[in-house]
């Protein structure tokens, strides 16, 4: 199995092929609706996401401490109970912009996304990567610290952006950045089908 | 008996243990995949997960859903307070880390912490009485349905000119298909269909979602939907849409189907997406107040 590890770089990822599976370890940001907008529309990002992972996740998180007489964000940090990937291609009219000017290099998601981010993973050398869809309590075990959390008053704790340190994080390559993705190969190949089903 | 206890115990049962049904499901499934392929690491991946949440009582997949609570009540019940036990449920739940902060206010985009809020959780209630084949007592069964496969459901009105779809179970059948093509592997596949055939719009996704109570071992009461349920399942697996819309032989893991009457003018054919993740559980309590899980 391939190894990716933050800061991920240009020539890593290129050499990455739709179908491949990998295992991602180090820095990995949080970001899912609230977030992509924010950075579309101009938006400042606290974390840097250059060279880095954007993980389409809203987690289970718990305080660290359960002292309830505290407020939550300060009991000494936090502990991701379950995380898994939310559905990428709500993001889709934000996620070549967040590419281009944040210098992304690795999408963790599910389901896949459209045509503009196949088009800026090619042009500006970033990978999709899928991981399991619900899969939340094995992901939350490659979790190993919260690093950091931002916007998580405007944001809620769900829409937060999530600094978390993964080690083996377990993803299949969907779209590579050579412009294929795995997603449109199963859609027009299952069109297929279902014309032929449906006479 | 402490109602709020009790569905505390429900809510955690639902969020972090699987039924047997639809482990068993994903583990036939994750067999029939080609041992190498993605569809077969994604079902391991599942099973793996699957057992885990349950070791660990944590939730089987972060979003933790929309909460639906169908209640069948004996006459005369006062189902102000179980729904405020299951408000109170809810929070006590959100605050064990058994659900996320899951709820947002959406004139204001604030995050409500407690995910207690006007409708949320929701509780439908049905009166019935002893008398109908059914001991007193009080059932409730519980639905956690993520969002992701949420905005996979969806609503035709037949006829249908660009599905060639008339108002007929072929009719149907073209849609239900065509659904699964549309939802690729957005809502977390392999799925379940829960589908209405007629009714109103409103109504039709209540029985849509209804059905997604139902065992994956089952088969509709009315021969017609049985053997329609079977063929779209069997059809829709041959698409090769397959776990997550990666490939495979496994797209669905059920269609479960209910008919209801309809205005002469319409035909609406109501598809409630449920994701790999059939998170349902139930209990009853009887009259003498004993205590029993239903799955």
């Amino acid at each position: 199995m391939i190894t990716l590890h933050h800061p991920f770089t240009e020539t890593a990822v290129r050499a990455l092929c739709a179908g491949e599976a990998v295992r991602v370890s180090g820095r990995v940001c949080t970001g899912r609706d609230r977030l992509h907008k924010h950075l579309a529309e101009g938006g400042a990002c606290p974390a840097d996401l250059r060279d880095g992972a954007l993980f389409h996740c809203g987690p289970v998180v718990v305080p660290l401490s359960p002292d309830p007489s505290q407020p939550s964000d300060e009991r000494g940090g936090w502990r991701v109970v379950a995380a898994g990937p939310t559905t990428s291609i709500r993001e889709e009219p934000y996620m070549a912009r967040v590419i281009e000017q944040f210098g992304v290099r690795v999408v963790i998601g599910k389901g896949g996304m459209g045509e503009a981010t196949r088009a800026a993973c090619a042009r500006f050398g970033c990978v999709y990567l899928q991981a399991v869809g619900g899969a939340a309590a094995l992901i939350a075990q490659r979790i190993k610290r919260v690093a950091q959390v931002h916007f998580l008053e405007e944001f809620g704790a769900t829409e937060a952006l999530w600094e978390l340190d993964v080690e083996g994080l377990e993803a299949v390559v969907g779209i590579d950045a050579s412009g294929r993705s795995l997603y449109n190969e199963v859609r027009d190949a299952s069109a297929v089908r279902l014309h032929r089903l449906l006479g | 008996m402490d109602w709020t206890d009790t569905l505390t115990e429900l809510i955690r049962r639902t969020t972090s243990d699987l039924p047997a049904d639809a482990e068993a499901a994903l583990c036939r499934a994750a067999d029939v995949e080609s041992p190498d392929s993605q569809a077969a690491l994604i079902l391991r991946a599942l099973a793996e997960n699957i057992v885990l949440a349950r070791q660990q009582s944590t939730p089987l997949c972060q979003d933790t859903g929309t909460l639906t609570f169908f209640w069948e009540v004996p006459p005369g019940t006062d189902t102000a307070a179980l729904e405020q036990a299951a408000r109170d449920a809810v929070a006590r739940a959100t605050r064990n880390g058994w659900l996320r902060r899951n709820t947002i206010d959406t004139l204001t985009g604030r995050s409500v912490d407690s995910n207690v809020a006007e409708g949320c959780p929701v509780c439908h209630f049905e009166q019935r009485a002893a008398d109908e084949g059914h001991a007193a007592g009080i059932e409730v069964w519980l639905l956690q349905k993520g969002g992701g496969s949420e905005n996979m459901s969806r609503q035709f009105s037949l006829p249908d000119e660009t599905l060639g779809a008339g108002r007929d179970l072929e009719g149907v059948r073209r849609c239900l298909l065509h659904a699964v093509w549309q939802t690729q592997g957005f809502g977390c596949a392999p799925g379940v269909l829960g589908v209405c055939i007629g009714a109103d719009r409103a109504e039709g996704f209540l029985v849509a979602k209804r059905q997604l109570l139902r065992s994956l071992d089952d088969a509709a009461p009315e021969p017609e939907l049985a053997a329609l349920e079977r063929r779209v399942l069997e059809e829709a697996n041959a698409l090769g849409i397959g776990p997550m819309g990666m490939g495979g032989a496994t797209t669905l893991l059920g269609v479960k189907i209910a008919a209801r009457p309809r205005l002469p003018a319409s035909y609406f054919v109501t598809v409630a997406y449920l994701c790999w993740a059939c998170r349902r559980r139930g209990l009853r309590v009887s009259s003498d107040g004993s205590l029993h899980w239903l799955n």
